[in-house]
């Protein structure tokens, strides 16, 4: 069994969601970003999205753009990001990690190189946000034959015929984006998401992660009460810009983003328990 | 080894909007559904003979098609080889080729019930082209545009503004054309229900390339027939500039099966392809993906989209439409590059020679064209597309020559 499937098995026994966030590897340097993702498990994370970052994010919005910029005026590269992996792996055998960013880089790369390379760096899945089903055959070969999840992603814009498309060799979990829009801009409507989350379980028997727009311990707990996992992105690296905007010391923002990780662990791992309560 | 040159030129793209390995659709899946059903629609109207009236009608009316092939005798003379004609794109109302498109497009989005109308612009042509439709249709109308070009292209952004449309700003990136349509983008996902995305170049995901060249096509069926009244054949060789590349791929298209006509394309070089700041992306990118589409691309090893640069804004783009990437590894069209500096010796050289400002952008054109009509026989014919009027560029060009207005 994969990590992600054994991680989503168990958080299935345990009876509560998973807590995944994410970050870009290099922001907004290689050391305090690595000092950050190899302390994710102890606050909480039960997987982790590492970004990989692209000059032109297209489906991002403001913060994760200025965090992938970082990232880059950092000097992080697909090779460094691979690097994280395998220096995180020597210390975690257990967390799932997938990589999350745009094709062209990948491309660059070369699709074969980067797949048997994030495989033996550790990694277990890929989020790639510009390839949709019918453009991501390469990668998809290449992914299987090292045994990494393509994961794909599921929308409000996505009717039951284009969910049949998006569900047909989807692995690891689907994400679920709850707004249509970019990251961390628009809320979305807890009621509608609740609906879109289920009528997507019914259908589908891979685990169900949702992302985009949960910026507070408050929200992640709303959310954790349906989803499988939730995926706070934007709000995590927002405490990164801020830190630095405020001139605090790197350990100062490594600290106060792992506490603000593990406000948001915390709330969504209470979820379930409150629900039932409820 | 040499491919095996195929039956038609003019067949692409497949149905998964590829033309050979370039082209896709490389969208996040927000935009998928929308894509597809762009497609769909466009598919519908293509063979409806109503459509297609109102689109001539408009096209007619108020651009004032057909536009003229001039045949410019003192250039010619002055360049003592080749015939030159231009076609002359700078005539058509708001004065560049990109209103072809716009008016194509929005008749799509009326017929798609869209009542907010979104664009991005470079040198701000295709912006005023799109702001102008947005008026004549009543459609709310947002056009993003790179800080960078704000700047450097006032007198269009003021034109956008008369016209109605809200103009945004764009401070990302290298605040030029591509920021902007990641902007543009990133709205489209965000208002995925109201809003048709007019895009400018023939780039961007499936169906766009080729719906934008469809409707540029207008410019090279006229340039046909037109230029077989004039001389009773066809031309030696067309030339047109290539940013992404809209008004090439017009002009080009229905001449591609007339292997007698030789086609040229020209980028621009900015300060020399020998550095880092230049446009010339077919010229010297790789094989990428960026704003949907598999096409070259100026990109660092690491796959990370360089900065173009240009004195022209709307040539001032690292990437560029697909079918000319299809179109360069095929070896049916050669693409050229031309120089800041050659472009503004075009710019006065045309002015002063035939009484006519060029654009910047096909100034570009016209420089190779410099370079390569001396050293054709009197009897060749050249149509170069004149893609846009000038009138926004001269600032640019005043600065460029040191003289302050």
């Amino acid at each position: 069994m994969s990590r992600i499937a054994e991680r989503f098995a168990a958080l299935r026994d345990a009876g509560r969601a998973g807590f995944i966030p994410f970050i870009t590897a290099g922001d907004p340097d290689s050391e305090t970003s690595f000092a950050l993702l190899e302390r994710l498990p102890s606050v909480g994370a039960d997987l982790i999205e590492l970004g990989m970052p692209f000059s032109d994010p297209m489906a991002d919005g403001p913060a994760i753009q200025a965090s992938s910029s970082r990232a880059i005026e950092a000097g992080m590269t697909i090779a460094g990001v691979l690097d994280f992996v395998r220096r995180f792996r020597q210390r975690d055998r257990a967390t799932p990690l997938v990589l999350m960013g745009y094709f062209n880089p990948l491309h660059a790369y070369g699709v074969e190189p980067f797949a048997s390379d994030a495989a033996s760096a550790g990694v277990d899945g890929l989020i790639i946000v510009d390839l949709p089903p019918e453009e991501d055959d390469a990668l998809r070969a290449a992914a299987s034959a090292n045994g990494l999840d393509i994961i794909r992603l599921a929308t409000p814009t996505t009717d039951d015929k284009r969910l049949t498309v998006v569900l047909n060799r989807a692995s690891g979990f689907l994400y679920y984006v709850s707004v249509a829009g970019v990251t961390g801009t628009k809320s979305y409507s807890e009621d509608e998401l609740r609906f879109a989350v289920t009528r997507l379980k019914m259908q589908s028997r891979i685990p169900c992660a949702v992302g985009f727009g949960i910026k507070t311990p408050e929200q992640a707990h709303a959310v954790a009460g349906f989803a499988d996992a939730v995926v706070v992105g934007s709000a995590i690296v927002n405490r990164i810009a801020e830190g630095i905007k405020d001139k605090k010391s790197k350990v100062v923002i490594v600290e106060e983003t792992l506490e603000f990780c593990g406000e948001l662990a915390g709330s969504v791992h209470a979820a379930r328990a409150a629900t039932d309560i409820g | 080894m040499t491919a095996l040159a195929p039956n038609s030129y003019r067949s692409g793209p497949d149905e998964r909007g590829h033309f050979g390995e370039y082209g896709g659709r490389f969208v996040a899946e927000t935009l998928m559904p929308l894509v597809l059903e762009l497609e769909r629609a466009y598919e519908e109207v293509k063979n409806d003979p109503a459509f297609h009236a109102e689109l001539n009608g408009l096209l007619k009316h108020y651009v004032g098609r057909p536009s003229a092939l001039y045949f410019a005798e003192r250039l010619t003379a002055h360049l003592g080889g080749a015939k030159i004609y231009l076609k002359r794109e700078d005539l058509n109302h708001t004065g560049a080729h990109k209103i072809n498109n716009c008016l194509g497009q929005i008749l799509l989005a009326r017929r798609m019930g869209k009542t907010r109308i979104i664009a991005e612009t470079g040198a701000g042509q295709h912006g005023v082209a799109t702001a102008t439709v947005a008026a004549r249709f009543g459609l709310r109308c947002v056009v993003y545009m790179g800080a960078v070009d704000i700047e450097r292209q006032k007198p269009n952004v003021f034109r956008m503004h008369l016209l109605g449309a809200e103009v945004r700003s764009v401070a990302s990136g290298s605040r030029t054309l591509k920021d902007a349509m990641n902007e543009a983008l990133r709205d489209w996902v965000a208002n995925v229900r109201d809003t048709f995305y007019i895009v400018g170049s023939a780039a961007g995901p499936h169906p766009y390339p080729a719906m934008v060249r469809d409707f540029q096509c207008v410019i090279g069926n006229e340039t046909k027939t037109q230029i077989k009244e004039a001389e009773g054949r066809l031309p030696d060789l067309i030339v047109a500039c290539v940013g992404g590349g809209s008004n090439a791929i017009g002009m080009f298209h229905p001449f591609l099966d007339d292997r007698e006509v030789e086609i040229h394309g020209v980028e621009a070089a900015g300060e020399g392809t020998e550095t880092a700041r230049h446009a010339a992306t077919l010229s010297k990118g790789a094989p990428g993906v960026l704003h949907g589409a598999r096409s070259y691309l100026l990109q660092n090893s690491e796959g990370q989209v360089l900065e173009a640069h240009s004195i022209s804004a709307g040539l001032d783009y690292p990437g560029v439409g697909p079918e000319h990437s299809w179109l360069k590894d095929r070896h049916r069209v050669k693409y050229y590059s031309a120089t800041d500096k050659d472009a503004l010796e075009a710019f006065q050289l045309l002015s002063k020679r035939e009484g006519i400002i060029p654009a910047l952008e096909p100034s570009h054109a016209l420089a190779h064209v410099m370079r390569i009509a001396p050293k054709m026989t009197r009897d060749e014919i050249i149509v170069v597309s004149l893609s846009g009027r000038g009138d926004k560029d001269v600032f640019t060009v005043a600065n460029a020559l040191g003289d302050s207005l």
